[in-house]
Protein backbone atom coordinates (compact mmCIF):
# COMPACT_ATOMS: atom_id res chain seq x y z
CA UNK A 1 0.00 0.00 0.00
CA UNK A 2 1.19 3.55 -0.61
CA UNK A 3 0.34 6.75 -2.38
CA UNK A 4 -3.20 6.92 -3.76
CA UNK A 5 -4.11 8.07 -7.24
CA UNK A 6 -6.16 11.23 -7.02
CA UNK A 7 -9.56 12.28 -8.38
CA UNK A 8 -9.91 16.01 -8.84
CA UNK A 9 -13.29 17.52 -9.74
CA UNK A 10 -12.88 20.73 -11.72
CA UNK A 11 -15.23 23.68 -11.36
CA UNK A 12 -15.26 26.11 -14.27
CA UNK A 13 -16.37 29.34 -12.65
CA UNK A 14 -17.87 32.23 -14.59
CA UNK A 15 -19.14 35.29 -12.77
CA UNK A 16 -19.46 33.37 -9.51
CA UNK A 17 -21.29 30.34 -10.94
CA UNK A 18 -20.10 26.86 -11.89
CA UNK A 19 -20.54 26.32 -15.62
CA UNK A 20 -19.37 23.70 -18.03
CA UNK A 21 -19.22 24.21 -21.73
CA UNK A 22 -18.94 21.54 -24.37
CA UNK A 23 -15.87 22.47 -26.37
CA UNK A 24 -16.13 25.99 -25.00
CA UNK A 25 -19.71 26.64 -26.13
CA UNK A 26 -23.13 25.62 -24.80
CA UNK A 27 -22.49 26.71 -21.24
CA UNK A 28 -24.78 25.02 -18.71
CA UNK A 29 -25.22 26.30 -15.17
CA UNK A 30 -24.12 23.77 -12.55
CA UNK A 31 -24.60 25.75 -9.38
CA UNK A 32 -22.98 27.74 -6.62
CA UNK A 33 -19.24 26.98 -6.42
CA UNK A 34 -19.15 26.90 -2.62
CA UNK A 35 -22.00 24.40 -2.42
CA UNK A 36 -20.54 22.31 -5.23
CA UNK A 37 -17.09 22.26 -3.60
CA UNK A 38 -18.56 21.17 -0.26
CA UNK A 39 -20.48 18.40 -1.98
CA UNK A 40 -17.34 17.06 -3.66
CA UNK A 41 -15.41 17.26 -0.39
CA UNK A 42 -18.12 15.14 1.28
CA UNK A 43 -17.97 12.66 -1.61
CA UNK A 44 -14.25 12.16 -1.04
CA UNK A 45 -12.62 14.37 -3.69
CA UNK A 46 -8.85 14.37 -3.17
CA UNK A 47 -8.45 17.97 -4.30
CA UNK A 48 -10.61 20.57 -6.01
CA UNK A 49 -9.61 22.74 -8.95
CA UNK A 50 -11.30 26.02 -9.83
CA UNK A 51 -10.87 27.30 -13.33
CA UNK A 52 -11.70 30.97 -13.59
CA UNK A 53 -13.12 31.53 -17.06
CA UNK A 54 -14.16 35.07 -16.24
CA UNK A 55 -12.93 37.78 -18.55
CA UNK A 56 -13.25 41.00 -16.57
CA UNK A 57 -11.33 42.40 -13.65
CA UNK A 58 -14.48 43.04 -11.64
CA UNK A 59 -15.65 39.45 -11.96
CA UNK A 60 -12.22 38.22 -10.94
CA UNK A 61 -12.82 39.67 -7.49
CA UNK A 62 -15.73 37.26 -7.23
CA UNK A 63 -13.29 34.37 -7.69
CA UNK A 64 -11.15 35.55 -4.77
CA UNK A 65 -14.24 35.54 -2.56
CA UNK A 66 -15.24 32.09 -3.75
CA UNK A 67 -11.79 30.74 -2.84
CA UNK A 68 -11.90 32.45 0.56
CA UNK A 69 -15.29 30.99 1.35
CA UNK A 70 -14.37 27.47 0.23
CA UNK A 71 -11.00 27.50 2.00
CA UNK A 72 -12.58 28.23 5.35
CA UNK A 73 -14.91 25.23 5.08
CA UNK A 74 -13.17 22.63 2.93
CA UNK A 75 -9.88 21.22 4.22
CA UNK A 76 -8.40 19.53 1.18
CA UNK A 77 -5.99 21.04 -1.38
CA UNK A 78 -7.44 23.73 -3.65
CA UNK A 79 -6.02 24.82 -6.99
CA UNK A 80 -7.03 27.95 -8.89
CA UNK A 81 -6.29 28.46 -12.56
CA UNK A 82 -7.35 30.88 -15.27
CA UNK A 83 -5.98 34.37 -15.72
CA UNK A 84 -2.91 33.91 -13.49
CA UNK A 85 -0.43 36.30 -15.12
CA UNK A 86 1.61 37.99 -12.41
CA UNK A 87 3.31 37.24 -9.10
CA UNK A 88 0.64 39.41 -7.57
CA UNK A 89 -2.15 37.25 -9.03
CA UNK A 90 -0.51 34.22 -7.41
CA UNK A 91 -0.08 35.91 -4.05
CA UNK A 92 -3.74 36.99 -4.00
CA UNK A 93 -4.99 33.49 -4.72
CA UNK A 94 -2.69 31.88 -2.16
CA UNK A 95 -3.68 34.46 0.44
CA UNK A 96 -7.33 33.75 -0.32
CA UNK A 97 -6.68 30.11 0.62
CA UNK A 98 -5.59 28.37 -2.59
CA UNK A 99 -2.76 25.85 -2.18
CA UNK A 100 -1.69 25.81 -5.80
CA UNK A 101 -2.17 27.97 -8.86
CA UNK A 102 -2.42 26.86 -12.47
CA UNK A 103 -0.41 28.88 -14.97
CA UNK A 104 -1.27 28.46 -18.63
CA UNK A 105 -0.98 31.12 -21.33
CA UNK A 106 1.26 33.36 -19.20
CA UNK A 107 3.83 30.55 -19.22
CA UNK A 108 3.67 30.29 -23.01
CA UNK A 109 4.05 34.04 -23.33
CA UNK A 110 6.91 34.22 -20.86
CA UNK A 111 8.43 30.95 -19.55
CA UNK A 112 10.58 32.90 -17.08
CA UNK A 113 7.37 33.70 -15.20
CA UNK A 114 7.20 30.04 -14.13
CA UNK A 115 10.76 30.16 -12.83
CA UNK A 116 10.08 33.37 -10.95
CA UNK A 117 6.86 32.00 -9.47
CA UNK A 118 8.51 28.73 -8.37
CA UNK A 119 11.40 30.57 -6.75
CA UNK A 120 9.08 32.89 -4.93
CA UNK A 121 6.38 30.50 -3.76
CA UNK A 122 7.96 27.05 -4.13
CA UNK A 123 7.41 24.45 -6.84
CA UNK A 124 4.80 22.69 -4.71
CA UNK A 125 2.24 25.38 -5.52
CA UNK A 126 3.04 25.92 -9.19
CA UNK A 127 0.96 23.82 -11.58
CA UNK A 128 1.65 24.41 -15.25
CA UNK A 129 -1.50 23.82 -17.31
CA UNK A 130 -0.85 22.57 -20.82
CA UNK A 131 -3.51 22.61 -23.54
CA UNK A 132 -2.37 20.27 -26.30
CA UNK A 133 -3.78 19.21 -29.65
CA UNK A 134 -2.66 16.46 -31.95
CA UNK A 135 -0.98 17.84 -35.05
CA UNK A 136 0.41 14.66 -36.65
CA UNK A 137 -1.54 13.13 -39.51
CA UNK A 138 -2.89 9.58 -39.56
CA UNK A 139 0.00 7.16 -40.02
CA UNK A 140 2.64 9.63 -38.82
CA UNK A 141 4.42 9.40 -35.47
CA UNK A 142 2.29 11.03 -32.75
CA UNK A 143 2.95 14.71 -32.26
CA UNK A 144 1.09 17.24 -30.12
CA UNK A 145 1.37 20.99 -30.04
CA UNK A 146 0.55 23.62 -27.41
CA UNK A 147 -2.53 25.71 -28.16
CA UNK A 148 -3.69 28.84 -26.36
CA UNK A 149 -6.90 30.87 -26.32
CA UNK A 150 -9.15 27.94 -25.54
CA UNK A 151 -7.58 25.76 -28.19
CA UNK A 152 -7.89 28.23 -31.05
CA UNK A 153 -4.35 29.53 -31.33
CA UNK A 154 -1.45 27.25 -32.30
CA UNK A 155 2.00 28.07 -30.92
CA UNK A 156 4.23 25.65 -32.81
CA UNK A 157 5.59 24.35 -29.48
CA UNK A 158 5.90 20.58 -29.08
CA UNK A 159 3.87 19.45 -26.05
CA UNK A 160 6.34 16.86 -24.68
CA UNK A 161 9.31 19.22 -24.97
CA UNK A 162 7.26 21.97 -23.38
CA UNK A 163 6.33 19.79 -20.39
CA UNK A 164 9.99 18.92 -19.80
CA UNK A 165 10.97 22.57 -20.04
CA UNK A 166 8.29 23.66 -17.59
CA UNK A 167 9.46 21.08 -15.04
CA UNK A 168 13.03 22.29 -15.49
CA UNK A 169 11.76 25.83 -14.82
CA UNK A 170 10.17 24.73 -11.55
CA UNK A 171 6.66 23.41 -12.24
CA UNK A 172 5.71 21.05 -9.40
CA UNK A 173 2.90 19.40 -11.32
CA UNK A 174 1.49 19.33 -14.87
CA UNK A 175 -2.22 19.67 -15.63
CA UNK A 176 -2.55 18.25 -19.11
CA UNK A 177 -5.69 18.90 -21.18
CA UNK A 178 -6.34 17.40 -24.56
CA UNK A 179 -8.11 20.09 -26.57
CA UNK A 180 -9.24 17.42 -29.03
CA UNK A 181 -11.10 15.62 -26.28
CA UNK A 182 -12.19 18.41 -23.92
CA UNK A 183 -15.96 18.40 -23.64
CA UNK A 184 -16.42 15.46 -26.01
CA UNK A 185 -16.95 12.73 -23.37
CA UNK A 186 -14.91 10.33 -25.51
CA UNK A 187 -12.16 9.68 -22.93
CA UNK A 188 -8.66 11.09 -22.36
CA UNK A 189 -6.11 11.20 -25.16
CA UNK A 190 -4.22 8.29 -23.58
CA UNK A 191 -1.23 8.40 -25.92
CA UNK A 192 -0.71 12.08 -25.12
CA UNK A 193 -1.09 11.51 -21.39
CA UNK A 194 1.39 8.64 -21.41
CA UNK A 195 3.91 10.55 -23.53
CA UNK A 196 3.94 13.48 -21.10
CA UNK A 197 3.73 11.45 -17.90
CA UNK A 198 6.63 9.22 -18.90
CA UNK A 199 8.72 12.23 -19.92
CA UNK A 200 8.62 14.15 -16.62
CA UNK A 201 9.43 13.39 -12.97
CA UNK A 202 6.61 15.44 -11.45
CA UNK A 203 2.98 14.27 -11.14
CA UNK A 204 0.72 14.64 -14.18
CA UNK A 205 -3.03 15.29 -13.96
CA UNK A 206 -4.96 14.02 -16.98
CA UNK A 207 -7.83 16.21 -18.18
CA UNK A 208 -10.21 16.58 -21.08
CA UNK A 209 -12.73 14.12 -22.36
CA UNK A 210 -14.04 12.11 -19.41
CA UNK A 211 -17.47 10.73 -20.29
CA UNK A 212 -17.69 7.62 -18.18
CA UNK A 213 -16.03 6.17 -15.09
CA UNK A 214 -13.89 3.73 -17.06
CA UNK A 215 -12.15 6.71 -18.67
CA UNK A 216 -10.68 7.64 -15.27
CA UNK A 217 -9.24 4.17 -14.75
CA UNK A 218 -7.83 4.19 -18.27
CA UNK A 219 -6.14 7.53 -17.64
CA UNK A 220 -4.23 6.02 -14.72
CA UNK A 221 -3.56 2.56 -16.08
CA UNK A 222 -2.93 3.32 -19.73
CA UNK A 223 -2.14 7.04 -19.55
CA UNK A 224 0.19 6.62 -16.53
CA UNK A 225 -1.42 9.70 -14.95
CA UNK A 226 -0.98 10.35 -11.24
CA UNK A 227 -4.33 12.09 -10.96
CA UNK A 228 -7.44 12.49 -13.08
CA UNK A 229 -9.55 15.60 -13.45
CA UNK A 230 -13.17 15.70 -14.57
CA UNK A 231 -16.02 18.18 -14.55
CA UNK A 232 -19.30 17.35 -16.18
CA UNK A 233 -19.61 13.70 -15.11
CA UNK A 234 -19.74 14.95 -11.53
CA UNK A 235 -21.60 18.24 -11.98
CA UNK A 236 -24.84 16.94 -13.40
CA UNK A 237 -25.23 14.08 -10.95
CA UNK A 238 -24.31 11.34 -13.42
CA UNK A 239 -21.75 9.98 -10.96
CA UNK A 240 -20.36 10.76 -7.53
CA UNK A 241 -16.66 10.93 -6.73
CA UNK A 242 -17.20 7.97 -4.41
CA UNK A 243 -18.56 5.85 -7.27
CA UNK A 244 -15.59 6.79 -9.39
CA UNK A 245 -13.19 5.71 -6.65
CA UNK A 246 -14.95 2.42 -6.08
CA UNK A 247 -14.78 1.70 -9.77
CA UNK A 248 -11.06 2.47 -9.82
CA UNK A 249 -10.43 0.40 -6.68
CA UNK A 250 -12.25 -2.57 -8.23
CA UNK A 251 -9.65 -2.52 -11.00
CA UNK A 252 -6.72 -2.54 -8.63
CA UNK A 253 -5.98 1.18 -8.44
CA UNK A 254 -5.07 2.48 -5.00
CA UNK A 255 -7.46 5.26 -3.98
CA UNK A 256 -8.44 7.05 -0.78
CA UNK A 257 -11.85 5.62 0.13
CA UNK B 1 -8.13 30.48 27.72
CA UNK B 2 -5.83 28.82 25.20
CA UNK B 3 -3.88 30.79 22.65
CA UNK B 4 -2.42 29.01 19.66
CA UNK B 5 0.28 31.00 17.86
CA UNK B 6 1.04 30.17 14.23
CA UNK B 7 4.55 31.42 13.47
CA UNK B 8 4.49 33.69 10.43
CA UNK B 9 7.97 33.95 8.94
CA UNK B 10 7.03 34.45 5.30
CA UNK B 11 7.30 30.80 4.26
CA UNK B 12 4.00 30.05 2.64
CA UNK B 13 0.39 30.77 3.13
CA UNK B 14 -0.86 30.41 6.68
CA UNK B 15 -4.52 30.98 6.02
CA UNK B 16 -5.27 27.28 5.61
CA UNK B 17 -3.55 26.42 8.89
CA UNK B 18 -5.27 29.15 10.85
CA UNK B 19 -8.70 28.39 9.33
CA UNK B 20 -8.30 24.70 10.10
CA UNK B 21 -7.26 25.46 13.70
CA UNK B 22 -10.24 27.80 14.10
CA UNK B 23 -12.59 25.13 12.82
CA UNK B 24 -11.53 22.72 15.60
CA UNK B 25 -11.26 25.32 18.37
CA UNK B 26 -13.91 26.09 20.97
CA UNK B 27 -14.69 29.59 22.23
CA UNK B 28 -11.97 29.21 24.85
CA UNK B 29 -9.29 29.07 22.18
CA UNK B 30 -7.79 31.95 20.25
CA UNK B 31 -5.75 31.41 17.06
CA UNK B 32 -3.10 34.03 16.26
CA UNK B 33 -0.87 34.27 13.19
CA UNK B 34 2.19 36.20 14.31
CA UNK B 35 5.83 37.09 13.72
CA UNK B 36 6.11 38.87 17.06
CA UNK B 37 8.40 37.04 19.56
CA UNK B 38 6.43 38.17 22.61
CA UNK B 39 3.10 37.09 21.13
CA UNK B 40 4.52 33.71 20.19
CA UNK B 41 6.22 33.13 23.53
CA UNK B 42 3.15 34.16 25.51
CA UNK B 43 0.91 31.71 23.64
CA UNK B 44 -0.03 28.39 25.22
CA UNK B 45 0.55 26.40 22.01
CA UNK B 46 2.89 27.05 19.10
CA UNK B 47 2.49 25.82 15.53
CA UNK B 48 5.51 26.04 13.23
CA UNK B 49 4.39 25.65 9.59
CA UNK B 50 6.31 26.11 6.38
CA UNK B 51 6.55 25.32 2.69
CA UNK B 52 9.40 26.11 0.34
CA UNK B 53 13.14 25.68 0.57
CA UNK B 54 15.20 25.01 3.71
CA UNK B 55 17.81 27.69 3.11
CA UNK B 56 15.13 30.41 2.81
CA UNK B 57 13.41 29.03 5.89
CA UNK B 58 16.51 29.32 8.09
CA UNK B 59 17.48 32.69 6.59
CA UNK B 60 14.01 34.12 7.23
CA UNK B 61 13.94 32.82 10.81
CA UNK B 62 17.34 34.39 11.51
CA UNK B 63 16.40 37.65 9.83
CA UNK B 64 13.24 38.00 11.92
CA UNK B 65 15.00 36.89 15.10
CA UNK B 66 12.62 33.94 15.30
CA UNK B 67 15.19 31.12 15.45
CA UNK B 68 15.66 31.68 19.20
CA UNK B 69 11.89 31.94 19.60
CA UNK B 70 11.36 28.57 17.93
CA UNK B 71 14.08 27.00 20.10
CA UNK B 72 12.53 28.44 23.24
CA UNK B 73 8.97 27.45 22.34
CA UNK B 74 10.11 23.94 21.44
CA UNK B 75 11.54 23.57 24.96
CA UNK B 76 8.53 24.70 26.88
CA UNK B 77 5.17 24.52 25.06
CA UNK B 78 3.01 22.06 23.19
CA UNK B 79 4.71 22.53 19.82
CA UNK B 80 3.65 21.28 16.38
CA UNK B 81 5.90 21.45 13.32
CA UNK B 82 4.37 20.88 9.87
CA UNK B 83 6.17 19.95 6.61
CA UNK B 84 9.18 22.28 6.29
CA UNK B 85 8.43 23.23 9.91
CA UNK B 86 9.21 19.62 10.78
CA UNK B 87 12.32 19.36 8.66
CA UNK B 88 13.77 22.56 10.14
CA UNK B 89 13.77 20.89 13.58
CA UNK B 90 16.40 18.37 12.48
CA UNK B 91 20.17 18.98 12.65
CA UNK B 92 20.96 19.35 9.00
CA UNK B 93 19.39 19.19 5.51
CA UNK B 94 20.81 18.06 2.18
CA UNK B 95 18.70 20.72 0.44
CA UNK B 96 20.39 23.76 -1.22
CA UNK B 97 23.80 22.00 -1.11
CA UNK B 98 23.55 21.50 2.63
CA UNK B 99 21.91 23.70 5.27
CA UNK B 100 22.43 23.68 9.03
CA UNK B 101 19.02 23.50 10.65
CA UNK B 102 17.75 24.09 14.21
CA UNK B 103 19.06 20.81 15.69
CA UNK B 104 16.18 20.31 18.12
CA UNK B 105 15.91 16.70 16.97
CA UNK B 106 19.13 14.91 16.02
CA UNK B 107 19.12 13.72 12.43
CA UNK B 108 19.30 14.52 8.73
CA UNK B 109 16.85 15.72 6.09
CA UNK B 110 17.44 13.79 2.87
CA UNK B 111 16.12 13.92 -0.68
CA UNK B 112 14.25 11.02 -2.25
CA UNK B 113 16.64 9.22 -4.62
CA UNK B 114 16.59 10.25 -8.28
CA UNK B 115 15.29 8.27 -10.06
CA UNK B 116 13.03 6.76 -7.44
CA UNK B 117 12.22 3.23 -8.59
CA UNK B 118 9.58 0.73 -7.43
CA UNK B 119 9.10 -2.61 -9.21
CA UNK B 120 10.84 -1.32 -12.32
CA UNK B 121 8.65 1.79 -12.51
CA UNK B 122 9.72 5.33 -11.83
CA UNK B 123 7.90 7.07 -8.98
CA UNK B 124 7.21 10.78 -9.19
CA UNK B 125 8.98 13.31 -6.97
CA UNK B 126 7.59 15.36 -5.21
CA UNK B 127 5.74 12.72 -3.22
CA UNK B 128 2.37 14.38 -3.73
CA UNK B 129 -1.04 13.22 -2.63
CA UNK B 130 -2.72 11.04 -0.01
CA UNK B 131 -0.59 8.35 1.59
CA UNK B 132 -1.27 6.02 4.49
CA UNK B 133 0.23 7.02 7.81
CA UNK B 134 1.14 4.12 10.07
CA UNK B 135 1.20 5.15 13.72
CA UNK B 136 4.10 3.58 15.60
CA UNK B 137 3.28 5.05 19.01
CA UNK B 138 0.25 5.79 21.17
CA UNK B 139 0.82 9.51 21.24
CA UNK B 140 -2.16 11.61 22.30
CA UNK B 141 -2.09 13.43 18.94
CA UNK B 142 -3.23 10.17 17.31
CA UNK B 143 -6.33 10.00 19.54
CA UNK B 144 -9.46 9.04 17.53
CA UNK B 145 -7.47 8.72 14.29
CA UNK B 146 -7.73 5.33 12.69
CA UNK B 147 -4.52 3.39 12.15
CA UNK B 148 -3.23 3.80 8.55
CA UNK B 149 -5.47 6.80 7.79
CA UNK B 150 -4.49 8.76 4.72
CA UNK B 151 -3.01 12.26 4.99
CA UNK B 152 -2.04 14.75 2.28
CA UNK B 153 1.67 15.11 1.47
CA UNK B 154 3.72 17.29 -0.84
CA UNK B 155 7.49 17.13 -0.40
CA UNK B 156 10.73 16.02 -2.04
CA UNK B 157 12.80 15.72 1.16
CA UNK B 158 12.16 13.54 4.21
CA UNK B 159 13.52 13.32 7.76
CA UNK B 160 15.84 10.62 9.02
CA UNK B 161 16.13 10.99 12.80
CA UNK B 162 19.15 9.49 14.59
CA UNK B 163 17.12 7.98 17.39
CA UNK B 164 14.44 5.65 15.96
CA UNK B 165 12.46 6.07 19.19
CA UNK B 166 11.37 9.61 18.15
CA UNK B 167 9.50 8.23 15.13
CA UNK B 168 5.78 8.45 15.78
CA UNK B 169 4.55 7.32 12.34
CA UNK B 170 5.83 6.03 9.02
CA UNK B 171 4.70 5.86 5.38
CA UNK B 172 6.05 4.04 2.34
CA UNK B 173 7.22 5.56 -0.95
CA UNK B 174 8.29 2.90 -1.83
CA UNK B 175 10.61 2.45 1.18
CA UNK B 176 9.43 3.17 4.68
CA UNK B 177 10.31 6.62 6.03
CA UNK B 178 9.48 8.71 9.09
CA UNK B 179 6.48 11.00 8.63
CA UNK B 180 5.87 12.07 12.23
CA UNK B 181 8.17 12.61 15.17
CA UNK B 182 7.62 13.11 18.88
CA UNK B 183 10.05 14.30 21.51
CA UNK B 184 8.77 15.53 24.87
CA UNK B 185 6.50 18.53 24.16
CA UNK B 186 7.35 18.56 20.45
CA UNK B 187 5.35 16.80 17.75
CA UNK B 188 5.95 17.22 14.05
CA UNK B 189 4.45 15.90 10.82
CA UNK B 190 5.64 15.77 7.24
CA UNK B 191 2.06 15.71 5.94
CA UNK B 192 -0.36 18.64 6.03
CA UNK B 193 -3.07 18.06 8.66
CA UNK B 194 -4.73 21.30 7.58
CA UNK B 195 -5.31 19.76 4.13
CA UNK B 196 -6.10 16.22 5.25
CA UNK B 197 -9.84 16.50 5.82
CA UNK B 198 -11.28 14.60 8.83
CA UNK B 199 -8.10 12.86 9.99
CA UNK B 200 -6.10 16.07 9.72
CA UNK B 201 -8.64 18.15 11.60
CA UNK B 202 -8.73 15.52 14.35
CA UNK B 203 -4.96 15.74 14.73
CA UNK B 204 -5.16 19.54 15.00
CA UNK B 205 -7.94 19.20 17.55
CA UNK B 206 -5.79 16.81 19.57
CA UNK B 207 -2.93 19.31 19.39
CA UNK B 208 -5.08 22.20 20.65
CA UNK B 209 -6.17 19.98 23.56
CA UNK B 210 -2.64 18.71 24.28
CA UNK B 211 -0.90 19.65 27.54
CA UNK B 212 2.53 18.88 26.10
CA UNK B 213 3.07 15.66 28.03
CA UNK B 214 4.28 12.82 25.85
Amino acid sequence: MGLAKRIIPCLDVDNGRVVKGVQFVDIRDAGDPIEVAKRYDEQGADEITFLDITATHHERETMVHVVEAVASQVFIPLTVGGGIRTVDDIRRMLNAGADKVGINSAAVKNPEFVREAAEKFGSQCIVVAIDAKKVSAEGEADKWEIFTHGGRKPTGIDAVEWAKKMVAYGAGEILLTSMDRDGTKSGFDLALTRAISDAVDVPVIASGGVGQLQDLTDGIKEGHADAVLAASIFHFGEHTVQEAKQQMASQGIEVRL
Amino acid sequence: MRRVAVIDYGMGNLRSVSKALESVSDNQTEVLVSADPDTILSASHVLFPGVGAMRDCILELNKLGLDEVVLEAAKTKPFLGICLGMQALLSHSEENNGVKALDIIAGEVKRFPNPLMADGEKLKVPHMGWNQVHQTSNHVLWKDIQQDSRFYFVHSYYVSPEDPAVTSATSSYPDEFTVAIQQDNVFAAQFHPEKSQHAGLQLLKNFVNWDGQS
